[in-house]
């Protein structure tokens, strides 16, 4: 934990009270979903989907010097409706802990993995960050309420069009979703503090680089849809020099212990 | 004579269902789950026989109307079959989360056994039918089979698979047809001009949407087609692949695996090739002008252009033409590209042969249709540097699906021929996808260090250097020890574009994981571990399976070790997806599920029959069929292996190679009856000699063939066929006698034991196609011929007694 907040202090030099802040806005929006529960049927699975991410976490972390998943993280991703954004015949398994398809070849991920994201993202509600690939806006709704200004990329018309439409009717007014190409980025809404990028094109698009601020952090999602293989973690640092960790999803040392 | 003919059709339906389901599977699906739906298929085989051996005497009296049923049903259900299957929402990537997948795969499993099961029911029926001439029908079977396979392939030239699929159906209508002008009266002869007209318009008249080939839509082709403006502008067929080139203006391709994050260039604009609906090569647009190339110089594959000045390349893989291109802005002298598919050539050269600038015509370039070690065997030249280029996709990579593939390529001995080929001072490198934990990039490491060893270099290790972006490595493997100089040029090379040195000779550790910083540096201690002498060590301790492929034992991209596998399981986190390799498992999955059915489809018939009524020698009979199903097919399978890697090319040798046994054996088997009728009163049995026969010409060839065709590489192709169908006749023709000759006299003397048999043998050929391959896998080719010849022997004690006669009820003995 210690080494997470140092690091972030360093980046920014303004964590505590943000953070006080932003933890506080978290445990009254817990209280306002426990309050809702009795209205909404899926506020039992999805708390104790919440609590399995936070095992798993546990057993993750510390992960690229991040001792423990940001409790905003969790809070956010308790009060994020996933049966919202799953196709209406996968509702019974909207808060099952893996992905599931969403038509056109596209996913929405795997909590776990959406929790990861966003926490290896470190969030701050001054942030500006971007999403290329909105797929159902998931990864959107769980950011938004942990950040000033979201700018989301769909290059699919129909998902594009759905998650614009499902993300205004769920009130997540600080995201705006651009159909189009991501690869050029999103010039008007930049420079950003994070981005997040499939890496469809087997690389990592140059002027995404760009418009990351000195500081900065680009999250790639690398593998299959079903199955990412790892993440790699760009970092921009504050001399604009780029350089990248590549994050395994498990923690798994590939020697045995010699014999003997 | 014509219900040999309706068999020797039927069996060519059968074979050439088989061998185009691979491909249909292949495009809609995956190439790991053919193999596993097709196997579990083929148990069709073994249900005929169960299900004839409770029906027999129905059937045989009505012979010719349950041929032309069965035969007509074989028809109707290739399509019914496929067109059913195409509804099942199967998703192979799924499989982990979703439990109902497990379901929906036995679907698919059983829908493929229908036509099989009518079909082998042909083939048995008429062995029941014709007990004098089992031979002969055996010969029909094994004739019609081996053409089939001869004329899918040749078929898949001219032809779509799902216009192949028809004609497979029409194929089995006219075979019901043929089977009733066996019978010569009026009303028979109306069915078969029924059944004639059923045969041309089923396949003319069935929907286009039941056949139309739904491919997934996680495939890269369909997630290419999403993306607003991309079309699909020619599909090219051949048996080597479906070729789909997609256009896609609005949003440009960019391909351009592993570039440098320093790279500022966007690729040119580019057509998407996919092959099979997924692995992805680009055409890039090429107007003579290299500076729009400059991207290809951020990329690991570009590191031994600087270490060589207007080098000669030869590259191993063209595809698209990328590495012909990155070759050209590096100003190489010459550049030499072999592909294997003529179709991708020609979609280069001459359909997008502007957009491409004529690339494969430059000057100074040429371009070799051919499979990469044929070419090299037969080149009489030398170059300064050989290319091998990534060409499979990152997520089949990622997922382990070419577990199953033999793959000669990426050998020792393939790297000792590479090697060879080199000017003194050049380099061989190649690229592969990044997986963590290292698994190809050490396996190919490992590989280069036993290839210069065995080439008596004295010190390998002097000679390697690897190199890594985050997505792809590189090794480098120069002919000659690597100088501090070339180590400055890598050094530099690496610091200006982002990558990481992982290996050169003498590199200290604190160079190494510094800008794509992983948790440790698993490259460069995995590398220097097995360059050093503690390998034999972390080989045994890594938790992957990094052995060196070898041209025996040729499954490069198999890394399961049980013992990783029931770990990650273990695991609490859910990364364990990613790390999962399936090949193996499904192999075993397989495995179990054919051995499971196996045994309820051998012991259904027995259970249901009366108890008085049972043969004395049935378990003696049903060993035989056991060892001699597993003989025959570990012996085939070997031995296409062998001749493949001869002829070079996979799809034409296959076909050639198992056209060849068949036939041969088809020979074998119909001389049999002859051969043991002059052997009567011998003190040596047919089945004896032809056994041993097997045994000593199976034996010989291991030892014969790898010098032999070390000595033959270089003749032309025909020449090579020839020489090839040679060495097959002898074996194949002694390979087709122990069936026909033990069925007779179990036809003989158990008659009724006869589809027993047959479904014995039948559930025994399809676990002996998954074990050999499990086998291959794990031991090598040699031990699996060698486990064959053992079963042989085992099969030719188990008949050194006759079989009694069995017994009618009521009879007295």
């Amino acid at each position: 934990m210690f080494r997470g907040i140092q690091r972030r202090r360093h980046r920014r030099g303004r964590g505590g009270l943000l953070r006080a802040v932003v933890a506080v806005v978290a445990l009254i929006l817990a209280g306002a979903a426990a309050a809702s529960a009795a209205e909404d049927p899926f506020a039992e699975r999805r708390a104790a989907l919440t609590r399995s991410i936070e095992r798993l976490a546990a057993a993750v972390y510390p992960v690229a010097g991040r001792a423990a998943m940001m409790p905003q993280v969790l809070a956010a991703l308790e009060e994020t409706p996933r049966h919202e954004f799953v196709p209406p015949k996968l509702v019974s398994l909207a808060y099952a802990n893996r992905p599931l398809p969403i038509g056109f070849g596209q996913t929405i991920s795997q909590p776990f993995i959406v929790a990861f994201m966003t926490d290896l993202r470190e969030p701050e509600p001054v942030d500006i960050v971007l999403e290329v690939g909105t797929g159902s806006g998931y990864q959107a709704a769980v950011l938004a309420p942990l950040v000033r200004r979201l700018c989301t990329i769909e290059i699919v018309e129909p998902l594009g069009r759905s998650a614009t439409a499902r993300l205004a009717r769920l009130g997540y007014d600080n995201v705006e979703v651009r159909i189009g190409d991501g690869y050029n980025g999103w010039e008007a809404c930049g420079p950003f503090d994070s981005i997040v990028v499939t890496a469809a094109a087997g690389h990592v698009p140059p002027p995404l680089v760009r418009q990351l601020k000195p500081g900065g952090r680009m999250i790639i999602p690398v593998g299959g849809s079903f199955a990412p293989q790892q993440l790699v973690l760009v970092e921009k640092r504050a001399d604009g020099q780029v350089s990248t960790r590549q994050l395994m999803l498990v923690r798994f040392v590939p020697l045995r212990r010699s014999g003997r | 004579m014509i219900p040999l003919v309706v068999v020797a059709l039927v069996s060519l339906a059968v074979l050439a269902f088989e061998v185009l389901l691979i491909r249909l599977l292949a495009i809609t699906q995956w190439h790991h789950l053919a193999f596993m739906v097709i196997s579990i298929a083929l148990l069709g085989f073994g249900a005929s026989g169960t299900f004839l051996a409770l029906t027999q005497r129905v059937l045989v009296r009505r012979f010719h109307a349950a041929l032309a049923i069965n035969a007509a049903a074989l028809g109707i259900c290739v399509i019914a079959s496929f067109a059913l299957a195409q509804r099942v929402p199967f998703n192979a990537l799924a499989i982990l989360w979703d439990p109902r997948q497990y379901l929906y795969l036995l679907v698919l499993c059983l829908l493929f056994t229908v036509p099989f099961f009518f079909g082998a029911n042909c083939i048995a029926l008429a062995f029941l039918r014709y007990g004098a001439q089992i031979g002969r029908v055996y010969a029909a079977n094994l004739l019609g089979s081996g053409i089939g396979a001869l004329c899918v392939v040749g078929a898949l030239f001219v032809l779509t698979p799902p216009e192949v699929l028809r004609v497979i159906a029409g194929v089995a209508v006219a075979a019901a047809a043929l089977a009733c002008l066996d019978v010569p009266t009026a009303r028979w002869r109306l069915a078969a001009v029924g059944l004639a007209l059923l045969a041309v318009a089923w396949p003319l008249g069935a929907p286009e949407v039941w056949t139309a080939l739904r491919v997934s839509e996680f495939k890269g082709l369909s997630q290419a087609l999403t993306v607003p403006g991309a079309r699909i502008i020619g599909n090219y067929g051949s048996p080597l692949g479906d070729l789909a080139v997609v256009e896609s203006p609005q949003v440009p391709f960019r391909h351009a695996p592993g570039l440098s994050l320093a790279a500022v260039g966007e690729p040119p604009p580019q057509l998407g090739v996919f092959t099979d609906a997924d692995g992805f090569t680009a055409i890039t647009a090429f107007d003579g002008r290299l500076p729009p190339l400059a991207y290809l110089d951020f990329t690991t594959s570009a590191l031994p252009y600087h270490l060589l000045d207007r080098p000669e390349v030869l590259v191993l893989g063209a595809g698209g033409g990328g590495d012909v291109l990155q070759a050209l802005y590096h100003e190489a002298a010459r550049v030499d590209a072999v592909e294997l598919d003529p179709l991708m050539v020609q979609l280069v050269r001459e359909v997008h042969g502007d957009f491409a600038g004529g690339l494969y015509d430059l000057p100074g370039v040429r371009v070799h249709v051919g499979e990469a070690r044929g070419f090299v065997a037969r080149a009489d030249r030398q170059w300064d540097l050989i290319q091998i280029p990534l060409l499979d996709s990152f997520a089949a990579a990622a997922a382990g699906v070419h577990g199953l593939s033999e793959s000669f390529v990426y050998t020792v001995e393939a790297m000792q021929r590479y090697l060879r080929r080199l000017r003194p001072g050049g380099y061989l490198a190649i690229t592969r996808w990044l997986k963590l934990p290292p698994r190809d990039s050490l396996k190919l490491f490992a590989t280069a260090l036993d290839a210069l060893a065995q080439e008596d270099v004295a010190d390998p290790a002097a000679r390697l250097a690897l190199v890594r972006s985050w997505n792809t490595t590189t090794l480098l493997v120069k002919n000659g020890a690597i100088a501090p100089a070339d180590i400055e040029i890598m050094r530099a090379f690496a610091s200006e574009r982002s990558f990481d040195l992982a290996f050169y000779p003498g590199m200290p550790a604190s160079e190494a994981n510094r800008t794509n910083v992983l948790d440790a540096p698993y490259f460069h201690a995995g590398a220097t571990a097995l360059a050093g002498a503690g390998r034999a060590d972390f080989v045994a301790r890594y938790k992957f399976d990094i052995r060196p492929a070898t041209d025996d034992r040729p499954y490069f991209f198999d890394f399961f070790r049980w013992r990783t596998q029931f770990e990650l399981l273990g695991s609490p986190t859910v990364g364990v997806a990613s790390l999962l390799e399936w090949s193996y498992p499904i192999l075993v999955a397989t495995l179990v599920q054919v051995l499971a059915l196996s045994v309820v489809l051998i012991l259904l018939p027995l259970a249901l029959r009366q108890r008085g009524d049972a043969h004395p020698d049935r378990w003696r009979i049903a060993a035989f069929f056991v060892a001699i199903g597993i003989a025959f097919l570990f012996v085939e399978i070997a031995f296409i292996q062998r001749f493949v890697l001869f002829l070079h090319n996979p799809l034409f040798a296959v076909a050639v190679v198992i056209a060849g046994f068949l036939v041969f054996a088809g020979l074998g088997s119909a001389c049999a009856p002859a051969f043991a009728a002059r052997l009567e009163q011998a003190r040596v049995s047919a089945l004896e000699i032809a056994v041993g026969a097997i045994g000593l010409i199976a034996l010989t060839y291991l030892a014969v063939l790898p010098p032999l065709f070390d000595a033959f590489i270089a003749l032309s192709q025909p020449v090579k066929v020839a020489l090839s169908l040679l060495c097959i006749a002898p074996l194949g023709f002694w390979m087709g006698m122990p069936f026909p000759l033990v069925l007779a006299d179990v036809k003989a003397r158990a008659p009724d034991l006869v589809p027993w048999a047959w479904a014995v043998s039948g559930c025994a050929s399809v676990l002996s196609v998954v074990l050999a391959t499990l086998l291959a896998m794990q031991f090598g080719f040699v031990a699996v011929v060698s486990l064959a010849i053992v079963a042989y022997a085992l099969a030719a004690l188990l008949m050194r007694a006759p079989l009694h006669h069995g017994l009618k009820r009521g009879e007295l003995p």
